[in-house]
């Protein structure tokens, strides 16, 4: 599973020449609007012999992605129309059913590799949607080839980007709460796969992936002081990148571009907001100064403007400055309660964040100016949002109370469909990744 | 306050003794809690009864100064996102500094801590904020910066487990102060 897995995606012209234009309106659902039915879907994925089982799986996980955004739903059927991969689709049977996608494809396997093909029809159009597709895997990344297809369905008919083939980094949490083990884990985005990449012998907080995926950075206590670590994932060795121990060094986060990291480092009781170089980590300087907490920072997806917590004006609120420092404005005003963790969109176009008050803390979102601000969550114990690749959706820790476990729950960006993330640890600080290629 | 207690519950005790009805009391080596810190005043050890609680010249006292030092007073607690000290916490600090001073091969470590509400990386500033402060504090009252150290662990290692109770949270604001003896050379 840590080998590379060489995932070929081949758009391979399956779909019939010359299909006939439609006249209808193309299947779309708009993730914005306020209410909706989900789409009924229909899959149909053959194999044969000992690839039956697999085709199966494959059928479950790309179901299971495709279902759980809460946007489709599985077609019932009661009389099946007779379909196969390689043979023309049956629109007038499939009308006939409540079905308005169907998904054919095949599954084949040989030793290690496998090979599967989909296409994506609208039955009500009577026409293809898309091309159809090959996407050729080593057996063990049969998961991926999944949620790539079920990327492409999602793609197409949403027209927003992917990103169920993606991994979430988090913290793993075990033991009683006064003496908490926290360890820090990735896993799918469908909570599959987990893999922990520290032992939990030593407290580990918020991770962050680097832009291309392949590194984890986390506040690590193993020094005895909290330290920021970068962690390649594929071969599980960290690296310490700061260890002044007069300094405290934490809440690391990658530019988009990958080449800086801003951070908070504490000195003599004081936290400013620091960058370093990745290249060259010694190379680092402040970017906030004076006697306020100031934490937090995330990015702007262009990298030109860092939004971060301060909590300069009396109690903690949202500030966003230029990359170099510069024209710090406050953007959070909201009456009682402060307000934290903000997490840039990746597609620039909210800031998500945690809203703290007398009643608990919720997660919310606002434009980055500051208007338009929306609570999409009630609480009580909601913290740290991280967005999907694609910016409609969210994930967060859960905390019922003191007592009971964290655990990770996702939200889209319109507050609809709330769910628990798939997992069996207690988790909470999670971290999404970047779209895998 | 809890000296004032004690010496009020011992005017009384004496006042007994002189009643006439009192049966006769037998004799006993009398042990006195309090020892004197540098400046002359009193430091209540505790009930010397009690494990962890020492009188000054036990030979304990030497091997276990984690021990000794928690009946000065430990832990200091603060108000809700502050890190100002409160009269209290002076008070305990100065006994800190006291012992501190006294103990020249003493090093310490002072653990800020905070409460559930806020972010857990805010949190963490907030403890070193903290931390600093009783560090501040204990070097004015001359004990040398360079024996004492801080570190924050924000939220995640909470005294108590509370669900919001304000009493309950109030026990997680706090910087408590480890000492060790230094190693020689160092």
């Amino acid at each position: 599973m840590r080998a590379h897995l060489a995932l070929i995606l081949a758009a391979l012209l399956l779909a019939p020449a010359g299909a006939a234009l439609a006249q209808d309106e193309p299947l779309r659902i708009e993730i914005t609007e306020g209410t909706m039915a989900p789409m009924p879907i229909a899959l149909r994925i053959e194999a044969e012999g000992e690839a039956v089982a697999l085709a199966a799986e494959i059928t479950g996980v790309i179901e299971a992605d495709l279902t759980g955004t809460g946007l489709f739903t599985l077609a019932e059927i009661r009389d099946l129309p007779d379909t196969r991969f390689d043979r023309a689709v049956d629109y007038v049977g499939w009308k006939a059913t409540d079905t308005e996608a169907l998904v054919t494809g095949s599954v084949s396997a040989e030793g290690d590799k496998i090979v599967v093909r989909f296409r994506l029809f609208d039955i009500f159009a009577g026409q293809p949607l898309g091309d159809g597709m090959q996407l050729d895997a080593p057996r063990a990344g049969w998961r991926r080839a999944a949620h790539k297809i079920a990327d492409q369905i999602y793609a197409r008919i949403t027209g927003e980007a992917p990103y169920f083939d993606s991994r979430i980094a988090f913290i793993g949490e075990s033991g009683p709460a006064t003496a908490r083990i926290k360890r820090v884990g990735v896993m799918d985005a469908d909570g599959a796969d987990v893999k922990w990449l520290t032992a939990g012998g030593e407290l580990a907080l918020s991770p962050r992936f680097s832009p291309d995926g392949r590194t984890v950075l986390y506040t690590s206590f193993a020094s005895g002081m909290p330290q920021i670590m970068a962690m390649d994932v594929e071969s599980v060795r960290a690296l310490p990148l700061t260890s002044d121990p007069r300094a405290m060094s934490f809440a690391p986060r990658y530019s988009p571009d990958g080449q800086w990291i801003a951070f908070s480092r504490e000195t003599a009781g004081n936290t400013d907001i620091w960058i370093m170089q990745v290249g060259n980590p010694r190379f680092s300087k402040p970017l906030t100064q004076g006697p306020s907490i100031d934490t937090a920072p995330s990015w702007s997806p262009d990298g030109r403007q860092i939004v971060f917590e301060s909590d300069r004006s009396g109690n903690s609120q949202l500030y966003i400055m230029r990359a170099d420092g510069s024209d710090p404005v406050r953007i959070s005003f909201g009456e009682g309660g402060g307000y934290g963790e903000p997490a840039w969109s990746p597609r620039g176009d909210r800031i998500a964040f945690t809203r703290h008050g007398r009643q608990g803390s919720a997660i919310g979102i606002m434009r980055p100016d500051g208007s338009d601000e929306r609570l999409l969550t009630e609480g009580p114990g909601d913290a740290g949002p991280s967005w999907a690749p694609n910016g409609r959706v969210l994930i967060f820790t859960r905390q019922p109370d003191e007592e009971g476990s964290a655990q990770l729950h996702s939200v889209d960006i319109t507050g609809r469909n709330m769910r628990p993330v798939a997992l069996n640890d207690a988790a909470s600080d999670p971290a999404w990744g970047p779209l895998l290629p | 306050m809890r000296l004032k207690l004690a010496l009020v519950a011992a005017v009384l005790a004496l006042a007994a003794c002189n009643m006439p009805a009192d049966p006769p009391v037998v004799s006993a080596p009398v042990t006195d809690p309090y020892v004197t810190d540098a400046g002359g005043n009193a430091v209540y050890l505790g009930d010397v009864n009690k494990p962890g609680s020492r009188l000054p010249g036990d030979p304990a006292a030497d091997t276990a100064p984690d021990a000794q030092f928690a009946a000065v007073g430990n832990t200091v607690y603060f108000a809700e996102n502050e890190a100002t000290l409160s009269d209290d916490a002076r008070q305990t600090l100065t006994r800190q500094a006291a012992w501190l001073v006294q103990n020249a091969g003493a090093t310490a470590m002072v653990e800020g801590h905070a409460d559930e509400p806020g972010t857990r990386e805010f949190n963490l500033a907030l403890g070193a904020r903290r931390a600093t402060s009783v560090r501040e504090y204990l070097v004015a009252k001359g004990v040398e910066a360079g024996r004492i150290q801080t570190v924050s662990f924000g939220k995640e290692r909470p005294a108590s487990i509370c669900a919001s109770e304000a009493s309950c949270l109030a026990r997680n604001r706090r910087a408590v102060t480890a000492v060790s003896q230094s190693q020689a050379g160092v």
